[in-house]
């Protein structure tokens, strides 16, 4: 439980640490940068939180998540806050959460472009397999199971795998 | 007691320019979303399925946030839910090119391709916008149109440059859609007026590079570029084809029969 004197802006970020992303539960959704910003006054929290891609069925859920998760840890008043700008974008990914994709077995994003309208040929050809290293794989579609995947195969390993894509 | 409001007389769109850009640029998602959303369960393989979905989820999401904008900007009580549900065709700003039924698969696609070159045109004016909101739902949209147009592109290659049969369907989906084209870079006075308030959309300034990217395409797919005929219109004005109406009819049901139900 956190008390009125130790809910500070930190505290608050911690505790969020624990909420991971729905639909790829290994990483949370601070490290995902979907939470932008956390504001305290007194015993109010508000948290800006930022959509990833427009119609992600994943949004409302995180919210529920984060108001659960606060309420558990003595924090019932709190607001959400929803900005669009800027653009969430797969940069905003760490290092950290980069590696835990990889071991679940998708592989991370790679830089995402900028600027530039018309690009018929995909910028990143080959995508490293998370399982086993290979680079020889062959993107299968740039549309996966959830909007922020796309989907290979590993031609080394025989295995078909995610790409949390670039965006 | 929920009043729903539903649409009422016909008003100058000049008067609320902010409001009637934002439906412009809101509709033509929700209506190609929806319409893209009939092949979930019915694409031709497995990942197509999957992508048609993909792509109808990102474009009902962008309408549904440009619907909440153009509610405020109306300022009348009227959220998202209001906007997509209950309004009569008549109220519906869409260009009258996304609300063409599926057809087959080459014709869908055709529709995704005209469009989606647009739509990152449309979407790099947009972002620019003065309007803090509007800019950062068009920077996002940018990021997932390009996304369909690289999608759409590409199985427009595959269709034109691949059998006699698909070249065939593709040729003939083109050379049927291409009269709603014109529609897409007309300009108005509301788009002028809208310029003013914080939707720095040109359409007319879109045209010259749509063709470049469109015919760029087509040439590679071994696919010829339909001749210029008359345009088809109206769909900024709210005049609309026979098709919307039979499609809001299936996607407003629910909502109408059941005003304020949650669940």
């Amino acid at each position: 439980m956190v008390t009125g004197a130790e809910l500070s802006r930190e505290a608050v970020l911690r505790i969020l640490e624990d909420v991971k992303d729905p639909e790829v539960p290994v990483v949370g959704v601070v490290e995902l940068g979907i939470v932008r910003d956390v504001a305290v006054d007194g015993g109010r929290v508000t948290v800006t939180v930022t959509p990833t891609y427009s119609g992600c069925p994943a949004m409302r859920e995180i919210e529920s998540d984060i108001r659960e998760t606060l309420a558990a840890h003595g924090i019932p008043d709190v607001a959400i806050r929803t900005v669009y700008a800027p653009a969430w974008t797969t940069d905003w990914i760490g290092a950290g959460a980069r590696e835990k994709l990889r071991r679940f077995g998708i592989a991370p994003p790679g830089p995402a472009e900028a600027g530039g309208l018309i690009t018929l040929v995909r910028r990143r050809t080959s995508v490293a397999c998370p399982y086993c290293g290979s680079h020889d794989t062959a993107l299968r579609s740039e549309f996966g199971s959830t909007a922020c995947k796309a989907v290979h195969f590993c031609n080394a390993c025989r295995q078909p795998f995610d790409e949390f894509k670039a965006f | 007691m929920t009043t729903i409001p539903v649409a009422g007389a016909r008003e100058a769109a000049i008067e609320r320019p902010l409001f009637e850009a934002l439906l412009r640029l809101a509709d033509d998602r929700l209506v190609l979303g929806h319409r893209v959303s009939e092949w979930c369960g019915h694409g031709p393989i497995l990942e197509e399925d999957i992508a048609l979905s993909n792509i109808a989820l990102d474009l009902i999401g962008q309408g549904s946030a440009l619907l909440r904008l153009a509610g405020e900007a109306e300022g009348r009580g009227r959220d998202e839910d209001a906007l997509a549900y209950f309004r009569d065709e008549t109220g519906f700003r869409n260009a009258l090119l996304v609300e063409q039924p599926n057809g087959d698969f080459a014709s869908t696609i055709a529709r995704q391709f005209l469009f989606d070159a647009y739509s990152v045109l449309a979407w790099d004016q947009v972002q620019a916008s003065t309007h803090q909101h509007l800019a950062g739902i068009a920077a996002k949209a940018l990021k997932e149109d390009k996304y369909h147009w690289r999608h759409s592109s590409d199985w427009m290659l595959r269709l034109g440059d691949g059998t006699a049969e698909s070249h065939a369907r593709a040729q003939r989906a083109l050379d049927e859609l291409w009269r709603f084209t014109g529609e897409l870079f007309e300009g108005d006075a509301v788009d002028a007026a809208a310029r003013g308030g914080g939707v720095p959309l040109d359409p007319p300034a879109l045209e010259a590079r749509w063709r470049s990217m469109v015919v760029d395409v087509l040439e590679r797919a071994t696919l010829r570029v339909p001749a210029d005929g008359p345009s088809t219109r109206g769909g900024r004005k709210g005049r609309h084809t026979e098709a919307l109406g039979h499609m809001l009819s299936e996607m407003q049901i629910v909502a109408r029969s059941h005003p304020g139900a949650t669940w």
